[in-house]
């Protein structure tokens, strides 16, 4: 049995290794791409898939931009992985019981999935990457299949993965248009109607959208992202979601032709409905990598509302703004990956060490875990976009964005952004809560359960793959202004300009895009400042005022020393009880509900919280209704004879004709 | 450029030295509309530096998140106070850091003072973080909508852009301004805890929120807490000052510095006797009303915006 871990450790290694090297090759590819600004780009017809066609393979800017964050993802993954794979198989040396035995052969075909589909350049090769993407990751989430939660949730992303899959097929057959060639040039050379352009939106929409999470489509996220491993779920999560967001932005700025500002409209909607649900949907969570899950639903909201309006500035004809829109989506969208990465790699720490994802049985971590709770803090603080990391400067140029809705023509899409803007503030302060929650029941306060008290710290490689995002988060924070310029090709052939088009000199280490609000930002700046002054003021205070302590015990409100549930602590669920009530009885129909026993009685008092997601309540539980009622009624079908069967096909055919005739004439 | 870093260095030394002050005023006037002597305007300071020498006690299971947390507070928003022309615009720091910028600043003080009161564990903590959080969540995007409204008037968020605008004379008297004043007013109470949203001087357990959260600091910490809510002060009224009444203040095209700073006190001493004034007239709400008053200050910025379009057209 050891002989065979030791085998299994050998293919482990070579699995995440090459995966590791592989993803790093295409990083720098991708990156010497972006930096030089190849002019032309790499096209390639492989003599596979459609006879008459074959596969086209073609690389530009947005190409190059999300292979980047897709195999940044890859590198980083896959070292947390090979930590994790080793972790595991030392905790449970009997392999049946080793949790990621099927990961292995799909990991690298999961990664090599999503690169195709960003490599398409015609419908067919895209569809079957896409669909290649959806089943390696289904089959990922089925590693875990022991565990009660897991076929559940397959099965529910499997339904939703195929319902995308359709109407992304439905959407690219009406782009192909009439003569059907599927090759994403020849769909270029046509604009589509008005009709038929918001068809295709909508199709896309509901397809990649049901990808990456848009409420609400949603659904499968927090079941199926949290059940796959830690590192896997960072790559459902941090990159498959951007895999769908490149649908959403191929289609949308590239294949459709010139926007219409409605569309932007459309998408904005769209996007605020899903920042504000997501980050309370993340709220309410308990369990660690759902919580996270859903903060991702979030994220792809923000993203959402800044390509839309980077679509309705382009579409009014200031290029120079829908550039600061399209920076700031791409700049949210590799920042979502790497903080996104970082957590989920941080929730695969905790799990690893306690063996529990339910913040309920977390607790003063910090401890126990030091690195890991460094780095989860900067992850936690990233994506609460606070200044000078990383999440913040997204969210910066967004409202820069933003703040220039009085430039645009119409009334509605004035008014709109300017709500929009609320929302987007709406939803960053609740991240803020929501990660404090996170961050300070997880890691703070404490131990809520023995396993939680004795956790011990991870391994080197775990820990390392947790550095990498963590250290990214701080430098794209303090420095961002080179990563933009390097995003700079994929924004300009988007929307035709650049962030920096109006000003005649940017120095590298400022940040201050388009002259048209004149604004500038220098998170490098607030770093020092801030570094310097904590520094000074902690040795004036040490030197001249007092540097004594004293270690006591703190007042337990009653209860003995050690509590040992920590029962007089703040909960996960104790912890959201204003936002419940502030926010969630109108959003999410939440209801806590205290059961009191009589004076006398030693039962405990219980408290139980309610609520509901509207998305189940209003869409999928009456579609889940009437489907099974029409499944009731075709049934019938199943049970007929010969000659009937024989009528019926025979109606078919003479219905197909007809409806042909009316066609044709 | 040297003359900025001056001024720079000069604003943030004015500053800490006329926080305690503002918040002395305050608790005096208070006093005084109560029927009280009140305490000597030096009070706070004297405070603080009892504190400043005083061991720190600290419980057994404190993190280094909670030990670093006052010197991390304390200095983002002593920068943030900083960045707020408060007698000059001519600030080194000012291109560093927007107004939005700014707001996400003081963010960062909060995030971190919330964690720390989550750190010893117990349940004090948990209620003052949870609902400082939740105050949050309902204050900033009023905020931001303010933001918004100045920003469609002067197309810049820049602090030392909208100050200059507004001294200009272009502006006249617009009913989304005095919207947007209503709503900065409202955040600025809530964003400081004072009454009617919190009270700085309470510590019943049902009703605190800040203090909830900095119950368990002592000593230099706390000193240092306490510092940081008193800049927090001055900083909002700071801010109020420069985006509503920036008369006095030194911008670019001249106006002098000893003005500006005269004017300055002046305005320190109306907004805290009005602070006070009106923290006497009005009753504290229960936490759940909070929701109300903050919805109503982001409806109000709101409507702000949309008058702007309707009235300018633009």
């Amino acid at each position: 049995m050891a002989v065979a871990a030791r085998g299994r450790g050998w293919v482990a290694t070579a699995v995440y290794g090459g995966t590791a090297v592989a993803c790093g090759l295409t990083v720098l590819w991708a990156i010497t791409t972006l930096a030089t600004g190849a002019a032309e780009p790499a096209a390639l017809v492989l003599p596979v898939g459609l006879p008459w066609m074959g596969a086209h393979l073609r690389t530009d800017a947005l190409s190059a931009f999300f292979l980047l964050v897709v195999n940044g993802g890859g590198v980083t993954a896959s070292l947390f992985g090979w930590g994790y794979e080793r972790a595991h198989t030392h905790q449970h040396t009997d392999p049946h019981h080793a949790p990621s035995g099927p990961v292995l052969p799909f990991f690298p075909l999961f990664l090599a999935g999503m690169s195709l589909v960003l490599l398409a350049a015609d419908a067919f090769t895209f569809l079957v990457s896409w669909e290649f993407m959806s089943l390696t990751s289904w089959l990922l989430v089925l590693s875990t299949h022991r565990e009660s939660e897991t076929p559940a949730a397959a099965k529910l992303y499997l339904i939703m993965a195929s319902v995308g899959t359709v109407c992304l097929m439905l959407a690219f057959g009406l782009l192909a248009g009439g003569p059907g060639d599927m090759r994403f040039d020849a769909i270029r050379q046509h604009a589509p109607g008005d009709g038929m352009a918001a068809l295709v939106l909508l199709l896309v929409l509901l397809g990649a959208g049901s990808k990456a999470g848009l409420v609400p489509l949603h659904v499968w996220l927090p079941l199926a992202h949290p059940a796959a491993p830690s590192h896997v779920s960072a790559l459902m999560s941090g990159v498959m979601t951007k895999v769908a967001v490149y649908a959403i932005v191929r289609v949308a700025f590239d294949l459709l032709g010139p926007p219409a500002w409605w569309w932007g409209g459309a998408l904005m909607a769209a996007g605020t409905i899903t920042a504000v649900m997501g980050v309370m949907y993340a709220l309410m969570q308990d369990d660690l990598k759902r919580l996270l899950a859903c903060s991702t639903i979030e994220n792809i909201g923000v993203i959402l509302i800044a390509l839309a309006l980077a679509l309705v500035f382009k579409a009014s004809s200031t290029p120079v703004i829908a550039a600061l829109a399209m920076s700031a989506a791409l700049l949210h969208i590799a920042n979502h990956s790497l903080f996104k990465s970082l957590l989920f790699f941080v929730a695969g720490a905790v799990l690893t060490a306690t063996g529990t994802r339910d913040l309920n049985r977390l607790g003063g971590l910090i401890h126990r875990l030091p690195t890991t709770a460094v780095l989860a803090l900067i992850g936690a603080a990233a994506i609460s976009a606070l200044p000078p990391l990383n999440g913040f400067v997204g969210e910066w140029m967004l409202f820069q964005a933003i703040l220039n809705a009085p430039a645009l023509p119409e009334w509605s899409s004035k008014i709109g952004i300017a709500v929009v803007g609320a929302a987007v503030a709406l939803a960053a302060a609740l991240a803020a809560a929501c990660f404090v929650r996170f961050y300070g029941i997880a890691f703070l306060g404490r131990p809520r359960s023995p396993e939680a008290a004795q956790a011990r710290e991870v391994g080197t490689a775990m820990r390392a793959a947790m550095l990498i995002p963590a250290a990214l988060c701080v430098a794209i924070g303090v420095l961002p202004t080179p990563l933009i310029r390097l995003f700079g090709p994929a924004v300009r052939a988007m929307v035709e300009a650049g962030p920096f088009d109006d000003r005649a000199y940017q120095p590298w280490f400022w940040l201050a895009p388009t002259s048209a609000v004149g604004n500038s930002y220098n998170g490098m700046v607030l770093l020092v400042v801030i570094a310097v002054l904590s520094a000074v003021l902690v040795l004036v205070i040490h030197r001249w005022a007092s540097n004594r302590v004293r270690w006591s015990t703190a007042w337990g409100c009653g209860h003995e020393e050690p509590d040992p549930g920590a029962l007089s602590q703040y909960s996960a669920s104790s912890f959201n009880q204003p936002i419940r009530r502030a926010f969630g009885g109108t959003l999410l129909n939440a209801h806590d509900r205290v059961s009191m026993p009589e004076p006398g009685d030693t039962r405990p008092a219980r408290l139980t919280v309610n609520w509901r997601d509207p998305a189940w309540t209003f869409l999928f539980t009456p579609v889940g209704t009437a489907l099974d009622w029409l499944t009731e009624r075709v049934n019938v079908l199943q049970f007929l004879t010969i000659r009937r069967y024989l009528t019926l096909m025979f109606a078919a055919l003479v219905v197909v004709l007809i409806l042909v005739a009316v066609v044709r004439s | 450029m040297i003359t900025a870093i001056l001024y720079q260095i000069v604003q943030m030394l004015l500053v800490l030295a006329l926080a305690p002050a503002l918040t002395g005023w305050v608790r005096l006037v208070k006093a005084r509309l109560l029927g009280r002597r009140g305490p000597s305007l030096l009070q706070p300071y004297r405070d603080l530096l009892r504190l400043l020498r005083k061991e720190v006690v600290l419980a057994h299971n404190a993190s280094w998140l909670f030990r670093a947390t006052p010197y991390a507070m304390f200095t983002a928003i002593w920068l943030a106070a900083g960045l707020v022309p408060v007698f000059t615009t001519q600030l080194a720091l000012a291109p560093a850091a927007d107004l939005i910028a700014l707001i996400a600043l003081l963010g960062t003080a909060r995030f971190f003072l919330a964690l720390a009161g989550m750190d010893i564990g117990t349940g004090f903590g948990g209620i003052g973080s949870s609902r400082e959080m939740m105050i949050a969540a309902l204050a900033e995007p009023a905020m931001l909508m303010m933001v918004f409204s100045v920003a469609v008037l002067v197309h810049s968020t820049s602090l030392a852009d909208i100050a200059a605008f507004m001294t200009s004379g272009m502006v006249g008297l617009r009913v989304s301004l005095a919207l947007a004043l209503i709503a900065l007013v409202m955040v600025a109470i809530a964003e400081n805890a004072r009454i009617p949203i919190d009270n700085p001087a309470t510590h019943l357990e049902l009703t605190m929120v800040h203090e909830a959260m900095v119950l368990e600091y002592s000593g230099r910490h706390l000193a240092l807490v306490e510092a940081a809510a008193m800049l927090k002060l001055l900083l909002y009224v700071a801010l109020i000052a420069c985006i509503f009444v920036p008369w006095g203040l030194a911008t670019g095209q001249g106006g002098s510095l000893l003005a500006g700073l005269l004017s300055f006190l002046a305005k320190l001493a109306v907004a805290g006797a009005g602070l006070a004034l009106f923290e006497t007239s009005v009753a504290k709400m229960r936490v759940f009303r909070v929701g109300e008053f903050l919805g109503g200050a982001l409806l109000l910025s709101l409507l702000g915006a949309i008058f702007l379009y309707v009235s300018r057209g633009v």
